[in-house]
Protein backbone atom coordinates (compact mmCIF):
# COMPACT_ATOMS: atom_id res chain seq x y z
CA UNK A 1 0.00 0.00 0.00
CA UNK A 2 1.34 3.19 -0.96
CA UNK A 3 0.00 6.89 -1.72
CA UNK A 4 1.46 9.63 -3.42
CA UNK A 5 -0.21 13.22 -2.47
CA UNK A 6 -0.24 16.30 -4.97
CA UNK A 7 -0.18 19.85 -4.33
CA UNK A 8 -2.26 20.88 -7.56
CA UNK A 9 -1.27 25.05 -6.64
CA UNK A 10 1.99 24.39 -6.90
CA UNK A 11 2.26 22.71 -10.38
CA UNK A 12 3.18 23.80 -13.24
CA UNK A 13 2.38 20.52 -15.65
CA UNK A 14 5.59 20.12 -16.63
CA UNK A 15 4.89 16.16 -17.14
CA UNK A 16 8.36 15.22 -15.73
CA UNK A 17 6.83 12.78 -12.86
CA UNK A 18 4.21 11.49 -15.57
CA UNK A 19 7.26 10.24 -17.82
CA UNK A 20 9.03 8.64 -15.26
CA UNK A 21 6.40 7.24 -13.42
CA UNK A 22 7.48 3.73 -13.82
CA UNK A 23 3.70 2.02 -13.51
CA UNK A 24 2.83 4.92 -15.91
CA UNK A 25 -0.51 5.96 -13.67
CA UNK A 26 0.40 10.11 -13.37
CA UNK A 27 -1.24 12.07 -16.07
CA UNK A 28 -2.23 15.63 -16.27
CA UNK A 29 -5.58 16.47 -15.41
CA UNK A 30 -7.15 18.24 -18.92
CA UNK A 31 -10.37 19.04 -17.05
CA UNK A 32 -8.66 20.69 -14.29
CA UNK A 33 -6.67 24.32 -14.61
CA UNK A 34 -5.07 25.39 -11.21
CA UNK A 35 -4.50 29.35 -10.25
CA UNK A 36 -1.71 29.72 -12.83
CA UNK A 37 -3.37 28.44 -15.46
CA UNK A 38 -2.02 24.71 -15.22
CA UNK A 39 -3.14 21.28 -16.15
CA UNK A 40 -1.97 19.80 -12.80
CA UNK A 41 -0.59 15.80 -12.54
CA UNK A 42 -2.90 13.34 -11.04
CA UNK A 43 -3.18 9.84 -10.01
CA UNK A 44 -6.51 7.91 -10.71
CA UNK A 45 -5.69 4.18 -10.06
CA UNK A 46 -4.21 4.89 -6.67
CA UNK A 47 -3.90 0.95 -5.54
CA UNK A 48 -1.45 0.96 -8.61
CA UNK A 49 0.92 3.38 -6.88
CA UNK A 50 3.83 1.34 -5.22
CA UNK A 51 5.19 4.54 -3.35
CA UNK A 52 9.22 4.56 -5.31
CA UNK A 53 9.31 8.29 -4.72
CA UNK A 54 10.53 8.77 -8.42
CA UNK A 55 7.78 11.15 -9.31
CA UNK A 56 8.89 13.20 -6.05
CA UNK A 57 12.34 13.18 -7.10
CA UNK A 58 12.12 14.42 -10.44
CA UNK A 59 9.24 16.99 -9.25
CA UNK A 60 11.18 20.98 -9.76
CA UNK A 61 8.70 21.99 -8.13
CA UNK A 62 7.89 20.09 -5.19
CA UNK A 63 4.47 19.07 -5.09
CA UNK A 64 4.83 15.55 -4.82
CA UNK A 65 4.82 14.04 -1.31
CA UNK A 66 4.99 9.96 -0.62
CA UNK A 67 3.65 7.71 1.57
CA UNK A 68 4.36 4.04 1.94
CA UNK B 1 1.74 4.32 6.27
CA UNK B 2 5.08 6.31 6.59
CA UNK B 3 6.16 9.05 4.96
CA UNK B 4 8.73 7.90 2.75
CA UNK B 5 9.19 11.46 0.87
CA UNK B 6 8.81 14.98 2.34
CA UNK B 7 9.36 18.41 1.55
CA UNK B 8 12.94 19.17 3.12
CA UNK B 9 13.38 22.41 6.06
CA UNK B 10 16.25 24.02 3.47
CA UNK B 11 13.60 25.53 1.46
CA UNK B 12 11.17 28.04 2.03
CA UNK B 13 7.47 26.94 1.37
CA UNK B 14 7.56 29.27 -1.51
CA UNK B 15 6.55 28.71 -5.35
CA UNK B 16 9.58 29.07 -7.23
CA UNK B 17 9.66 31.25 -10.64
CA UNK B 18 11.23 28.86 -13.14
CA UNK B 19 9.42 27.88 -16.11
CA UNK B 20 7.73 24.41 -15.96
CA UNK B 21 9.95 21.68 -16.25
CA UNK B 22 13.01 23.73 -15.33
CA UNK B 23 15.56 21.65 -13.16
CA UNK B 24 16.62 24.67 -11.19
CA UNK B 25 13.79 23.49 -8.59
CA UNK B 26 15.79 20.05 -8.25
CA UNK B 27 18.77 21.36 -8.45
CA UNK B 28 17.26 23.84 -5.16
CA UNK B 29 16.13 20.74 -3.32
CA UNK B 30 19.05 18.44 -3.62
CA UNK B 31 21.23 21.32 -1.81
CA UNK B 32 18.90 22.51 0.59
CA UNK B 33 18.74 18.22 1.73
CA UNK B 34 22.18 18.29 1.15
CA UNK B 35 22.39 21.08 4.09
CA UNK B 36 19.73 19.35 6.28
CA UNK B 37 21.12 16.13 6.34
CA UNK B 38 24.63 17.49 7.45
CA UNK B 39 22.81 19.83 10.04
CA UNK B 40 24.39 22.45 8.45
CA UNK B 41 21.34 24.86 7.67
CA UNK B 42 21.76 27.61 10.41
CA UNK B 43 25.65 27.94 9.46
CA UNK B 44 25.75 27.66 5.31
CA UNK B 45 25.80 31.31 3.61
CA UNK B 46 24.60 30.78 0.04
CA UNK B 47 25.64 33.20 -2.96
CA UNK B 48 22.78 33.56 -5.31
CA UNK B 49 24.37 34.68 -8.86
CA UNK B 50 22.98 37.17 -11.83
CA UNK B 51 20.83 34.80 -14.00
CA UNK B 52 17.56 32.95 -13.95
CA UNK B 53 18.57 32.02 -10.35
CA UNK B 54 19.69 35.59 -9.34
CA UNK B 55 16.39 35.80 -6.57
CA UNK B 56 17.18 31.97 -4.92
CA UNK B 57 18.01 33.92 -1.71
CA UNK B 58 13.93 33.97 -1.48
CA UNK B 59 14.18 30.08 -1.76
CA UNK B 60 16.85 28.73 0.60
CA UNK B 61 16.34 28.76 4.10
CA UNK B 62 19.91 29.84 5.01
CA UNK B 63 21.61 32.92 5.22
CA UNK B 64 21.91 34.20 1.43
CA UNK B 65 24.06 37.25 -0.50
CA UNK B 66 23.52 38.13 -4.03
CA UNK B 67 26.81 39.14 -6.06
CA UNK B 68 27.75 41.08 -8.91
CA UNK B 69 27.19 39.24 -12.49
CA UNK B 70 29.77 36.43 -12.02
CA UNK B 71 31.49 37.42 -8.97
CA UNK B 72 29.94 35.20 -6.51
CA UNK B 73 33.24 33.11 -5.87
CA UNK B 74 35.19 36.79 -5.15
CA UNK B 75 32.05 37.04 -2.73
CA UNK B 76 31.79 33.66 -1.18
CA UNK B 77 35.76 34.22 -0.69
CA UNK B 78 34.93 37.19 1.55
CA UNK B 79 32.87 35.39 3.30
CA UNK B 80 34.32 32.38 4.34
CA UNK B 81 37.79 34.41 5.06
CA UNK B 82 35.79 36.36 7.68
CA UNK B 83 33.71 33.93 8.74
CA UNK B 84 35.91 30.92 8.66
CA UNK B 85 33.68 28.76 10.93
CA UNK B 86 30.59 29.16 8.35
CA UNK B 87 29.73 26.93 5.11
CA UNK B 88 29.57 29.33 1.90
CA UNK B 89 28.67 27.97 -0.83
CA UNK B 90 27.49 29.81 -4.44
CA UNK B 91 25.17 29.03 -6.73
CA UNK B 92 26.31 29.93 -10.14
CA UNK B 93 24.67 29.03 -13.83
CA UNK B 94 26.86 29.22 -17.33
CA UNK B 95 26.33 32.62 -18.32
CA UNK B 96 27.46 33.78 -14.86
CA UNK B 97 30.14 31.27 -14.14
CA UNK B 98 31.67 30.34 -17.86
CA UNK B 99 31.28 33.42 -18.75
CA UNK B 100 31.36 37.17 -17.33
CA UNK B 101 32.70 35.25 -14.05
CA UNK B 102 35.44 33.24 -15.37
CA UNK B 103 38.28 35.21 -13.55
CA UNK B 104 36.77 34.65 -10.58
CA UNK B 105 36.15 30.65 -10.41
CA UNK B 106 39.58 30.12 -11.70
CA UNK B 107 41.14 32.48 -9.34
CA UNK B 108 39.03 31.05 -6.75
CA UNK B 109 39.63 27.53 -7.66
CA UNK B 110 43.57 28.46 -8.07
CA UNK B 111 43.66 30.38 -4.42
CA UNK B 112 42.28 26.91 -2.73
CA UNK B 113 39.19 28.94 -1.39
CA UNK B 114 37.29 26.75 0.97
CA UNK B 115 34.09 27.17 -0.58
CA UNK B 116 31.55 25.14 -2.58
CA UNK B 117 30.74 25.76 -6.20
CA UNK B 118 27.54 24.54 -7.68
CA UNK B 119 27.53 25.11 -11.38
CA UNK B 120 24.62 24.54 -12.72
CA UNK B 121 25.47 24.15 -16.96
CA UNK B 122 21.92 23.94 -19.31
CA UNK B 123 23.95 25.41 -22.18
CA UNK B 124 22.01 28.30 -22.76
CA UNK B 125 21.77 32.31 -21.64
CA UNK B 126 18.53 31.13 -19.99
CA UNK B 127 17.35 34.40 -18.03
CA UNK B 128 18.03 36.80 -20.87
CA UNK B 129 15.92 34.98 -23.43
CA UNK B 130 18.27 32.18 -25.34
CA UNK B 131 21.52 33.73 -26.08
CA UNK B 132 24.45 31.36 -27.10
CA UNK B 133 26.68 30.63 -23.76
CA UNK B 134 30.13 30.00 -23.37
CA UNK B 135 28.85 26.13 -23.51
CA UNK B 136 26.23 25.94 -25.99
CA UNK B 137 27.45 22.66 -28.10
CA UNK B 138 28.46 22.70 -31.86
CA UNK B 139 25.58 23.04 -34.17
CA UNK B 140 22.91 24.25 -31.11
CA UNK B 141 20.54 26.73 -32.44
CA UNK B 142 20.19 30.17 -30.07
CA UNK B 143 18.66 33.60 -30.74
CA UNK B 144 22.61 34.84 -31.25
CA UNK B 145 23.41 31.64 -33.21
CA UNK B 146 19.91 30.93 -35.22
CA UNK B 147 21.98 28.54 -37.80
CA UNK B 148 23.45 26.62 -35.08
CA UNK B 149 26.98 27.08 -33.37
CA UNK B 150 29.48 27.64 -36.18
CA UNK B 151 33.33 27.55 -34.19
CA UNK B 152 34.54 28.87 -36.97
CA UNK B 153 32.65 32.31 -36.04
CA UNK B 154 31.47 31.40 -32.26
CA UNK B 155 34.35 29.09 -31.43
CA UNK B 156 33.91 26.03 -28.93
CA UNK B 157 31.98 24.91 -25.99
CA UNK B 158 34.01 24.94 -23.00
CA UNK B 159 34.32 22.14 -20.53
CA UNK B 160 34.57 24.00 -16.83
CA UNK B 161 35.30 21.25 -14.88
CA UNK B 162 38.17 19.52 -16.97
CA UNK B 163 39.35 22.64 -16.68
CA UNK B 164 39.44 23.86 -12.64
CA UNK B 165 40.54 20.25 -12.54
CA UNK B 166 43.64 21.31 -13.72
CA UNK B 167 44.15 23.79 -10.60
CA UNK B 168 45.94 22.43 -7.42
CA UNK B 169 43.46 24.28 -5.09
CA UNK B 170 40.80 22.49 -6.08
CA UNK B 171 40.51 19.40 -4.49
CA UNK B 172 37.12 17.98 -5.81
CA UNK B 173 35.28 18.54 -8.66
CA UNK B 174 32.32 16.56 -10.14
CA UNK B 175 29.86 16.34 -13.09
CA UNK B 176 26.81 15.28 -12.67
CA UNK B 177 23.30 15.44 -13.87
CA UNK B 178 19.69 15.80 -12.95
CA UNK B 179 18.09 14.29 -16.11
CA UNK B 180 17.27 10.54 -14.27
CA UNK B 181 16.21 9.04 -11.17
CA UNK B 182 19.56 7.34 -10.97
CA UNK B 183 21.29 10.56 -12.09
CA UNK B 184 19.73 12.77 -9.16
CA UNK B 185 20.80 10.51 -6.69
CA UNK B 186 24.26 10.82 -8.04
CA UNK B 187 23.52 14.77 -7.92
CA UNK B 188 22.68 14.38 -4.28
CA UNK B 189 25.49 12.43 -3.14
CA UNK B 190 28.04 14.98 -5.07
CA UNK B 191 27.07 17.86 -3.66
CA UNK B 192 27.08 15.99 0.07
CA UNK B 193 30.64 15.56 -0.71
CA UNK B 194 31.03 19.08 -1.58
CA UNK B 195 30.00 20.28 1.33
CA UNK B 196 32.03 17.43 3.53
CA UNK B 197 34.90 18.73 1.29
CA UNK B 198 35.04 22.46 2.80
CA UNK B 199 33.78 20.86 6.13
CA UNK B 200 37.14 19.16 6.64
CA UNK B 201 39.03 22.34 5.39
CA UNK B 202 40.70 21.09 2.36
CA UNK B 203 39.91 23.27 -0.15
CA UNK B 204 37.92 24.45 -3.07
CA UNK B 205 35.16 22.14 -4.31
CA UNK B 206 33.15 22.62 -7.25
CA UNK B 207 30.10 20.18 -8.93
CA UNK B 208 28.99 20.95 -12.40
CA UNK B 209 25.17 20.12 -12.71
CA UNK B 210 23.90 19.65 -16.02
CA UNK B 211 20.47 21.16 -16.23
CA UNK B 212 17.27 21.16 -19.22
CA UNK B 213 15.95 25.16 -20.34
CA UNK B 214 13.14 23.82 -22.21
CA UNK B 215 12.02 27.51 -22.64
CA UNK B 216 14.81 28.69 -24.75
CA UNK B 217 15.64 25.37 -25.75
CA UNK B 218 12.33 25.13 -27.51
CA UNK B 219 11.84 22.20 -26.41
CA UNK B 220 8.86 19.90 -23.85
CA UNK B 221 10.32 19.61 -20.54
CA UNK B 222 10.00 15.27 -21.33
CA UNK B 223 11.88 16.27 -24.63
CA UNK B 224 14.68 18.32 -22.82
CA UNK B 225 15.48 15.91 -20.33
CA UNK B 226 15.51 13.34 -23.55
CA UNK B 227 18.07 16.23 -25.52
CA UNK B 228 20.35 16.55 -22.35
CA UNK B 229 20.81 12.83 -22.43
CA UNK B 230 21.76 12.43 -26.02
CA UNK B 231 23.75 16.15 -26.55
CA UNK B 232 24.97 17.48 -23.59
CA UNK B 233 26.13 14.22 -22.19
CA UNK B 234 28.06 13.39 -24.96
CA UNK B 235 30.04 16.88 -24.94
CA UNK B 236 30.31 17.22 -21.38
CA UNK B 237 30.73 13.63 -19.68
CA UNK B 238 29.75 13.03 -15.99
CA UNK B 239 32.25 11.98 -13.81
CA UNK B 240 34.88 12.91 -10.58
CA UNK B 241 37.61 14.75 -12.44
CA UNK B 242 39.66 15.81 -9.06
CA UNK B 243 39.42 14.27 -5.94
CA UNK B 244 38.15 10.68 -7.05
CA UNK B 245 39.61 8.58 -4.03
CA UNK B 246 38.89 11.81 -2.01
CA UNK B 247 37.51 9.88 1.54
CA UNK B 248 35.52 12.44 3.47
Amino acid sequence: MAKVEFREERCKGCGLCVAVCPKKIISLKTTVLNSKGYHPAGVEEMDKCIGCTMCATICPDNVIEVWK
Amino acid sequence: MEKVFSRTEGLLDKPMHYCPGCTHGIIHRLIAEAMCELDILEETIGVSPVGCTYNNYEYFACDMVQASHGRAPAVGTGIKRVHPERMVFTYQGDGDLAAIGTAEIVHAAARGEKISTFFVNNAIYGMTSGQMAPTTLIGQKTTTSPFGRDPQVQGYPINVSEMIATLEGAVYVERVSVSSFKDIKNAAKAIRKAFRVQQAGLGFSMVEILSTCPTNWGIDPVGAIEWLEENMKKKYPLGVFRGKDLEV
